[in-house]
């Protein structure tokens, strides 16, 4: 039960682009049409999946205090241990993807090596470290959740987007101001699943 | 003079933030009070200037193939420091816990590597570290911007002392993290009606 509230929870209610506005640079360069859109969504969705548990295991078995060496808390190399993960899960997943499922590999081109700096995957692992999960299943949970609440949101402005270019709007705001606006509203409706619980 | 457009292009014409759109990811959501903008601009001025001059001093010696991960390192351990600085004054300055994994976050800013890739690797020492610390600045002006209008509308005070008069209520829409986007939205949009070459056809 408590996993299924989790999952709702790191979808909407702590969503990581209108609460928490990570992985921004790639969400508003990426969003000018759904297919493309949808291909970072999932690569994202993806990454999450693999790395936050991993990082969660490597903060919980070796940079937790007490935990390789009894005395000695290496939390503060947390950041660097990350994105060393990160960079490195990314890489193989990009190699696996190549070899078995050719297809899914052109179909995500380029986001696949680009997602080693969005910020969505390191502040997933950093998140994971604050809120202290009690397992690994919980920590997976999570990181389904945020991805799937990321690919969400990147659709939905996408398709947003595509519309958008139909209308008038005023020649200082198009474009980029049109679409910080168009993500403020969405965040606002977004707010509207605050304080649920499952 | 060259070095005088170095310093003052990032911080109005080519904007960080507004211009180039970059580093959106972890700065909005500390914008809530001034003093967190003003810790989080600070130090992305710090990381962004020093591992520019560093990476700008060893710009000939890193191979082209693996100067990612180098990049990589040095800018997370530059965030490392600034980390622990920060830590160690937490006692006589608290700092909000969520303003620590953003502070982490300027690791994947795409500011810094943006300006490390762009900048750093293909000018000297001097004039890298003046750039990076002029974007820096360029980002920390639009923070401070952002959490001045949020602080006085939100919470109705400054740096946390109280600037509106008594009977000012005050507007919870401001606070939530969603209005840092419209705000930034309405700044992009003054820039570009005085700016008129920056608008998008």
């Amino acid at each position: 039960m408590e996993y299924i509230s989790l999952f709702v929870k790191s979808i909407f209610v702590d969503n990581m682009i209108f609460a928490y506005f990570l992985g921004m640079c790639s969400y508003l360069a990426v969003s000018k049409n759904v297919k493309t859109a949808s291909g970072l969504g999932v690569a994202v969705m993806f990454v999450l999946l693999v790395t936050v548990p991993v990082n969660y295991l490597l903060n919980k078995y070796v940079l937790g205090p007490d935990a390789l060496i009894k005395g000695v808390d290496l939390s503060f190399l947390s950041v660097i241990i990350f994105i060393a993960v990160i960079a490195a899960i990314v890489q193989i997943v990009e190699m696996v993807v190549e070899k078995f499922a050719p297809s899914l590999y052109s179909a995500l081109g380029i986001f696949l090596p680009l997602i080693a700096v969005n910020c969505a995957i390191l502040g997933g692992a950093l998140f994971m470290q604050q809120k202290e999960f009690a397992n690994v299943g919980e920590s997976a949970v999570y990181a389904l959740g945020s991805g799937l609440g990321w690919f969400l949101a990147i659709v939905a402005l996408a398709a947003i987007r595509e519309k958008l270019s139909y209308s008038n709007v005023p020649p200082a705001l198009k474009g980029l101001g049109i679409t910080f606006i168009t993500v403020g509203l969405m965040g606002i409706a977004f707010m509207a699943f605050m304080g649920i619980s499952l | 003079m060259k070095l005088k457009e170095t310093i003052l292009d990032p911080i109005f014409k080519s904007n960080p933030i507004t211009v180039l759109v970059l580093g959106i990811c972890s700065s909005l959501a500390v914008t809530v009070t001034l003093k967190g903008a003003l810790v989080m601009a600070l130090s992305v001025m710090i990381v962004c200037g020093i591992s520019s001059l560093i990476l700008s001093i060893m710009r000939n010696t890193i191979p082209g193939r693996v100067r990612i991960i180098v990049q990589l390192v040095v800018v997370a351990m530059m965030v490392i420091l600034v980390d622990q600085i920060l830590k160690s004054f937490e006692a006589t300055y608290p700092i909000d816990k969520q303003l620590s994994v953003y502070i982490s976050l300027i690791i994947t800013n795409c500011i810094v590597m943006g300006r490390i890739e762009a900048f750093a690797l293909g000018n000297k020492p001097i004039p890298s570290m003046l750039d990076g610390l002029a974007n820096g600045a360029g980002y920390g002006m639009i923070l401070l911007i952002v959490a001045f209008f949020r602080e006085l509308l939100g919470s109705g005070t400054l740096f946390g002392l109280q600037v509106m008069p008594a009977g000012y209520v005050t507007n919870n829409l401001v606070i939530l993290p969603p209005f840092a986007l419209i705000l930034l939205g309405c700044i992009v949009w003054v820039q570009r009606s005085i700016q008129k070459d920056l608008q998008e056809k």
